[in-house]
């Protein structure tokens, strides 16, 4: 994975809460490998109408949206499913970056995976940011040794846990990471299997319908 | 030093922590699914093998075709290829697959618990955000993306940083009527959609306590739609009663050495919570969303919001938006929504005490619109037609169709039309969830049967003659 550290570009204010997954890749363009490009389905439903034209004012829709790196959102971003294909949609798009308040936990863990750093900010500085901002682009420095990005001449710190951070700085890769353990992995393994013999799922026996019946029948006061 | 359940769990499967502070975890459970290709392919371009197989299950479900009739011809070859894809990539690797033909297939998390894969303390995962299910057994279990599928394919690992914990206490009884959904959905109401954000949950009280597993299954299924990493609830004699004599669970002496260890698996007295909620479940009502995300829900006697009331202007803009999508008026009841087509599935409400509590509404009765029964597994649906429970769907005039996820995500080519508004069991309003332009409303079971009877919204304890 290629390491973060910097990003200096036009940032796009997409002034929504709650953008779920659903909503920033839906469902049915999920069948697609990666290499077909998942940039073209983003925000696919808010940016096209349902006769395929684009949705005029739609932030993504501006035409220098594609020169963006940086996206600009308010809380609960990416809320919802663990679809990594949302973040190849961002990826593919051109975003680097994605600063809210708030983001889903496995969204932001798969941003991390793709090197798409998740930006957090405080709201009340995110409504500041896209006061500063306009609908066109607006050029933003995303400094991720400092922790900060600023805008139209102004500085605002942002978080992002340590742990993601350091990988991101990196580019570290998680698979990588594991395998230099493997001895460890292996010993671990072992261990747990003799001290928990039960945690091995049974192979054998008839590949039986469960025991359905046996489920009592709700009493009034569960139903 | 007094541990909560979750740290009990969590500790048990740290192989060890990483110079960056993340743990290392041991995963027990991998489930996968035709949407895990992006991990399998991630394996493919690195020559990466399966290391544990036989930890690993391939589960057909989401682009399960579940109209009646013969499976093994899909007529979408988009479709058929993502199924035909699982089943070559778990061919491949080894990995034992509930393909669309077999007696166990189901949705990914009603087989689990059902075939007793699923058990107190393990460790599971599966590139699926409502993987939360499973920690109604007692398990740690958590959805991850497809780099993350791929880590655990590879090495039966993964790197996590530990969550906070939160406790959820819910004291008294739930009224007759009200049901682990409406539990789900007041909490997701009260603390919001991120409300749980970056926790791992723990459900406890005594209106938990009271739940049947299945319900617990359904609670703790909602979990992420509060934002949380897991939900998980401590096992009781009510899941060890589950648990016995389940198909690829643990029998005989190794159920009752496994049973003396998940005897310690509760939060011990004094063990501190980053957060404790708690909220009294006899005040909860049957509840529903009229909104695009979960945390829009009201109980049944509500009126949608008006947004000439909001504190904020981008509250209010964010309502209006909201009411425009879902074709709703400012201040409307909610009783008086009507509905075009009703939808009984899901991960999270289409296990046997669902349909029983659905067909107990609709017995007898007929549905004012059309709508469609999914049962949560094969297994499922055998049971309920055994009970003749598909018989009072079709005679209230509702389709019974085969398992999977069908309308809960719309993969499958099942839609809900644009512009039309479905009472649904599932778990997500999204916008265009259940097709682009689709109107969804969440509910459980028996609200949704309420909902086919009257036409529209409907309190389901107003029905006359409900065994509730
Ligand atoms: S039923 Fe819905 S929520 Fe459950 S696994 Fe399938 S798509 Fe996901």
């Amino acid at each position: 994975m290629e390491p973060f550290r910097r990003l200096s570009a036009p940032a796009l204010a997409l002034p929504l809460a709650n953008v779920d997954t659903d909503q920033l890749i839906p469902a049915r363009f999920m069948k697609a490998p990666r290499s077909a490009g998942y940039g073209g389905f983003l925000l696919h439903d808010l940016r096209v109408d349902a006769d395929g034209a684009p949705v005029p004012g739609f932030p993504l829709n501006h035409p220098q949206a594609t020169e963006a790196r940086t996206l600009v959102a308010r809380r609960n971003f990416g809320a919802g499913s663990s679809r990594e294909a949302a973040v190849y949609a961002l990826v593919d798009f051109g975003f680097r970056c994605v600063v809210a308040p708030s983001f889903g936990d496995i969204f932001a863990a798969n941003a991390v995976n793709n090197g798409l750093l998740p930006a957090t900010v405080p709201e009340a500085d995110l409504e500041a940011i896209l006061a500063l901002m306009g609908e066109a682009p607006t050029t933003m420095d995303v400094d991720l040794e400092s922790g900060t990005l600023a805008v139209s001449g102004r500085t605002f710190p942002f978080s992002v846990p340590e742990t993601w951070r350091a990988k991101l700085l990196n580019g570290w890769d998680d698979i990588g990471l594991a395998q230099q353990h493997a001895a460890a992995i292996a010993a671990f393994a072992r261990d747990r299997q003799r001290a928990h013999p039960w945690v091995i799922p049974a192979m054998s026996g008839p590949a039986a319908v469960p025991p359905q019946a046996q489920i009592p029948r709700p009493s009034p006061t569960q139903s | 030093m007094p541990a909560t359940l979750f740290d009990k769990v969590w500790d048990a499967h740290e192989i060890l922590r990483g110079a960056d502070g993340r743990s290392l975890l041991w995963i027990d459970r991998h489930f996968v699914h035709e949407g895990s290709f992006h991990a399998f392919d991630q394996l493919r371009d690195r020559a990466l093998s399966v290391s544990r197989p036989d930890l690993t299950f391939g589960i057909a479900d989401h682009y399960a075709p579940t109209l009646p009739g013969d499976r093994s011809t899909i007529g979408d070859p988009r479709i058929r290829s993502m199924v035909t894809q699982l089943a070559d990539n778990t061919g491949r690797h080894g990995i034992r697959l509930f393909g669309l033909d077999d007696p166990r297939q189901g949705i990914v998390h009603v087989v689990g618990p059902e075939q007793g894969l699923t058990l107190p303390g393990l460790l599971i995962v599966c590139g699926d955000s409502h993987t939360a299910t499973h920690g109604a057994l007692g398990a740690i279990a958590f959805g991850i993306g497809a780099s993350e599928v791929a880590q655990v394919l590879a090495t039966q690992t993964v790197w996590q940083t530990r969550p906070k914990r939160m406790r959820l206490t819910v004291t008294g009884r739930l009224g007759p009527g009200v049901t682990a959904k409406d539990l789900a959905l007041t909490w997701i109401a009260r603390l919001g959609a991120d409300g749980a954000r970056g926790h791992a949950i723990e459900y406890a009280g005594e209106a938990v306590a009271a739940l049947s597993v299945e319900a617990r299954l359904t609670l703790c299924n909602l979990s992420i739609e509060g934002g949380a990493r897991c939900g998980m609830i401590a096992p009781d004699a009510a899941a060890l009663a589950y648990l016995r004599d389940r198909p690829m669970g643990p029998a005989g002496f190794d159920f009752e050495t496994a049973a003396e260890t998940w005897a310690a698996l509760k939060t011990d007295d004094g063990a501190a919570f980053d957060r404790e909620v708690t909220l009294d479940g006899a005040t909860m009502a049957p509840t529903v969303t009229w909104g695009v995300s979960p945390e829009e829900a009201l109980p049944i006697d509500g009126r949608v919001p008006d947004p000439a009331t909001l504190d904020t202007a981008e509250a209010a803009r964010q309502a209006r938006e909201t009411l425009a999508y879902m074709g709703l008026t400012p201040g409307q009841a909610l009783t008086d929504i009507a509905i075009d087509r009703v939808f009984i599935g899901s991960c999270t409400n289409a296990r046997l005490e669902d349909l029983r509590a659905a067909a107990a509404v609709l017995k007898g009765r007929r549905s004012r619109v059309p709508g469609v029964v999914s049962p949560g597994s094969t297994a499922v649906k055998r049971q309920a037609e055994a009970e003749g429970l598909d018989r009072i769907f079709t005679e209230a005039g509702l389709a019974w169709h085969d398992s999977g996820c069908s309308l809960c995500v719309g993969m499958n080519g099942d839609r809900v039309p644009a512009g039309e508004r479905c009472a649904s069991t599932t778990n997500r309003n999204f916008k265009g969830r259940q097709g682009p332009g689709a109107r969804t409303h969440l509910m459980s079971p028996p609200m949704a049967a309420a909902a086919a009877v009257a036409g529209r919204l409907y309190d389901v304890r107003d029905l006359s003659g409900c065994d509730l």
